[in-house]
């Protein structure tokens, strides 16, 4: 799915000049032609059996099961399964119980991790990328391994180190204490870290419009009681183990602007903080939206750091939808909730993917900035004495 | 051209989903109906989820016992992660034909018509304990044989107990006496107390105070009862007054690691514990007591796991016979002398506790023990319970209590 939502707008292939020079009548090809689509047909079989078997049958499957009442035994088209309709997806949504509550809990978790990790890793790979991207850098090649290096390492092995590091006297709480911090006891806090810092301002109840109302079953009070101090912990490793795979593509990317487009902003005076924001990130535009997307998919998927990290406690801070949606299907034998939980962060990653692109997409040169160009042009123009 | 193109990929590839599906659908339908055909030389899997070493080579040596005996083949597995391993069996139809049930899955399983409901055929059936025929008993029938049990207890580091000069005659027996020695107990190096934050630590001293989650039969949610809230007062004022916490706030997995570590000089904990110490911290001297009776007299917990027999196994008979055998009174012994459980049969009982006198107070307590609930969705509201009884030095009770009252009068139909 990634790949085929990173393809840039403008990318669509040009038209053979033969098919364009062609007469509009259309015949059925013959000869020749025939036999090559044969042949690209059976090329691509392959990969297209493969991936219908093992994508679009088990996503199909999940999506039946999702709809239906299937308890975990047999096959889900068995005829004791039946169709329920929206009653999966009803009681998730709409049921006012547990289940409600407890996914509005994974997806306040969840959103939380995603608004402080997309931005802080895009950001910090950009910065890393610039970085190690510069010519007079000595030991470059040390530097882009060493960024790197958390990104290939197993995620199970960083979330055990992170469980070291971040322990109630580990090394973080040990660094802290050098300062006269009393760290927190990190993947045992279940207190929101917006409350926290509320109540370092006298703010410990919300005002009652906030503890009245609810959404999904959680009090808006709850919503904006920011990630667990444990989902902070999560929110850094995410940032420390992503961060290198970013870079890398921030660096291919860097590496393939022409220099002429620098030198000529040179030329025109601009110093390296303009040229950065003004020539060099607005190049970077498709790589942004490549790594935007391929973070806000990763980050709404988040599981095997829960899995083996925190299953999800202290107090439900740490449960994300993904992680949920297995406890449902495989502790609880809820299957079709689990598969319906899958289906709504599906809906809910499209979603926001669309809305990146279109925050994202190519607009024209607004008529403010237009006007700043075309005056400085007629400026250059009277100087130089024409007309 | 290009058009029809697009158009014919996705007829085919529609074409081909369906017939991939309708095969994936058959292949699994012979599984699943016809999966409970019996055939009486058809070897058995057993899966079990082991705690250790000790338990993998004391299970295999008894399975492998009895393969020999009788002529089955029978192996033996252990999973990483059992419900898992379990659920993509029962989902495929070829589950392992014995293995552990817990009581929190065993509502999961037997809904679904996953587990063979074998318990009133066994032989030894009168043998068990009747509180634990209860807890896999799931509407009306009694489902697996549990496999052994544990109770939890109140276990005391020796050393630190006489340093604070106290003698085996403060060993508490209420309420009023428990906070008085923790009490005793608190230096600045050490809480009296510690145990873990949940339910399952908690709710003894629901049990001790009378109160319960559901009523006798298992009819009515009884969460927010006067006893369950006297129980939450009494230890959050045992967290207010800082002579006991939880094992969480000391950085310690579970109340057995704050124990050994010396964080803690008493905890509440299980028989597994013995098995822990030993290999963790061999140093550590202690004392097993009976928890302190509260104001609804004497209470603990009991847990347990059952040997389920799937009811797509070809061969139920030799399961069954595998079952009385790993469940008999000697094997029991056997399985207690190698991993440090309680057998689940009270013919055992006797001979169990001159073998470890150090440990009677577990199995005298199994008179009184409550089960955990296993009503459908039960482990869920628990969850739900534990997640919130993390805060409760900080929460109210009542509140608490209150809102797992809805959760599990949701479920209670």
């Amino acid at each position: 799915m990634s790949a085929s939502v990173t393809v840039p707008p403008t990318a669509a292939a040009p038209r053979s000049p033969k098919s364009a020079g062609r007469p509009s009548g259309r015949r059925a090809p013959k000869g020749i032609r025939k036999s090559e689509g044969i042949a690209g047909w059976l090329f691509t079989a392959p990969m297209l059996i493969i991936l219908g078997l093992f994508l679009v049958v088990p996503v199909l499957m999940a999506l039946w099961v999702s709809f239906s009442d299937w308890s975990g035994r047999g096959s889900p088209f068995a005829s004791g399964v039946n169709f329920v309709g929206l009653d999966n997806y009803d009681e998730l949504l709409a049921g006012g119980g547990l289940a409600e509550r407890d996914f509005g809990v994974a997806l306040r978790n969840n959103a939380w991790y995603v608004l402080l990790v997309v931005p802080i890793q895009t950001a910090l790979s950009l910065f890393l990328a610039v970085l190690v991207n510069r010519q007079v850098l000595k030991g470059r090649g040390f530097f882009r391994t060493a960024f790197y290096f958390p990104s290939v390492t197993s995620s199970v092995a960083i979330t055990v180190l992170w469980l070291f590091l971040f322990g109630a006297s580990g090394a973080v709480n040990k660094v802290l204490s050098w300062f006269g911090v009393n760290g927190p006891n990190w993947f045992q806090d279940p207190s929101g870290v917006v409350h926290n810092l509320l109540a370092t301002v006298g703010i410990t109840q919300g005002p009652a419009w906030m503890t009245e109302n609810t959404t999904l079953g959680v009090s808006w009070w709850d919503w904006w009681a920011g990630p667990s101090v444990a989902m902070s912990a999560f929110v850094l490793m995410a940032v420390f183990t992503t961060s290198g795979t970013f870079m890398l593509l921030f660096i291919a990317a860097l590496q393939n602007l022409g220099g002429d487009v620098q030198e000529a902003a040179m030329i025109d005076g601009a110093n390296g903080w303009q040229r950065f924001w003004r020539v060099t990130l607005p190049q970077l535009r498709p790589t942004l939206f490549t790594v935007l997307t391929l973070g806000l998919i990763g980050t709404w998927q988040v599981f095997d750091q829960i899995y083996t990290g925190t299953q999800g406690g202290p107090g439900k801070t740490t449960v994300t939808p993904a992680y949920l949606s297995y406890t449902s299907a495989f502790e609880s034998q809820d299957w079709g909730r689990g598969a319906a939980i899958a289906f709504v962060l599906f809906v809910i990653i499209v979603v926001l993917t669309i809305i990146q692109r279109i925050v994202l997409r190519d607009r024209p040169v607004s008529k403010r900035r237009m006007r700043a160009y075309s005056i400085a042009s007629s400026q250059t123009a009277n100087k130089e004495g024409r007309p | 051209m290009q058009r029809r193109s697009s158009l014919a990929v996705a007829l085919g590839l529609a074409a081909a989903t369906a017939l991939t599906l309708s095969a994936c659908g058959s292949g699994f339908d012979d599984a699943g109906e016809t999966g409970a055909a019996q055939d009486g030389s058809a070897g058995l899997t057993v899966l079990i989820g082991s705690s250790g070493d000790a338990e993998t080579k004391a299970v295999t040596d008894a399975v492998a016992a009895w393969s020999e005996e009788s002529g089955t083949e029978a192996t033996l597995n252990t999973a990483s992660d059992l419900n898992q391993q379990l659920s993509q069996g029962f989902a495929s139809g070829k589950p392992a034909d014995v293995f552990y049930v817990s009581t929190d899955a065993l509502a999961g399983y037997a809904a679904n018509g996953s587990l063979y409901p074998y318990g009133d055929q066994l032989s030894n059936k009168d043998d068990f304990y009747p509180t634990l025929v209860d807890s896999f008993t799931y509407d009306g029938q009694f489902y697996c044989a549990p496999k052994d049990f544990s109770t939890l207890a109140l276990i005391i580091n020796t050393d630190l107990w006489t340093a604070a000069g106290l003698t085996d005659a403060d060993v508490p027996t209420t309420w009023d006496q428990l906070t008085a020695v923790a009490q005793k107990l608190t230096t600045p190096e050490h809480v009296g107390l510690a145990f873990s934050p949940e339910y399952a630590r908690v709710g003894a001293f629901m049990a001790e105070a009378g109160g319960s989650l559901l009523n006798e039969d298992g009819t009515e949610a009884t969460v927010n009862s006067p006893e369950n809230v006297e129980a939450l007062e009494y230890v959050k004022s045992l967290f207010s007054s800082g002579v006991a916490k939880y094992s969480s706030d000391l950085g310690a997995g579970w109340g057995g690691e704050a124990f050994g570590k010396g964080q803690a000089a008493m905890t509440i904990e299980g028989n597994w514990i013995a098995g822990g110490l030993q290999a963790d911290y061999p140093d550590v001297k202690y004392t097993v007591a009976s928890l302190p009776a509260g104001p609804g007299g004497e209470g603990t917990l009991q847990f347990s796991n059952c040997w389920g027999i799937a009811a797509d196994s070809p061969n139920q008979e030799a399961a069954l016979a595998l079952v009385e055998k790993l469940t008999s009174t000697d094997q029991q012994l056997e399985f207690a002398k190698a991993f440090g459980v309680m057998p689940s049969v009270q013919s055992a009982a006797e001979q169990w506790k001159t073998e470890n006198p150090d440990k009677a107070a577990f199995l005298d307590s199994a008179d009184y023990a409550q089960g955990v609930p296993t009503l459908e969705g039960s482990a869920d509201v628990i969850k739900d319970l534990n997640s919130q009884l993390e805060s409760l030095s900080t929460g109210d009770p009542a509140a608490i209590l209150e809102t797992a009252q809805k959760n599990m009068e949701a479920i209670v139909q």
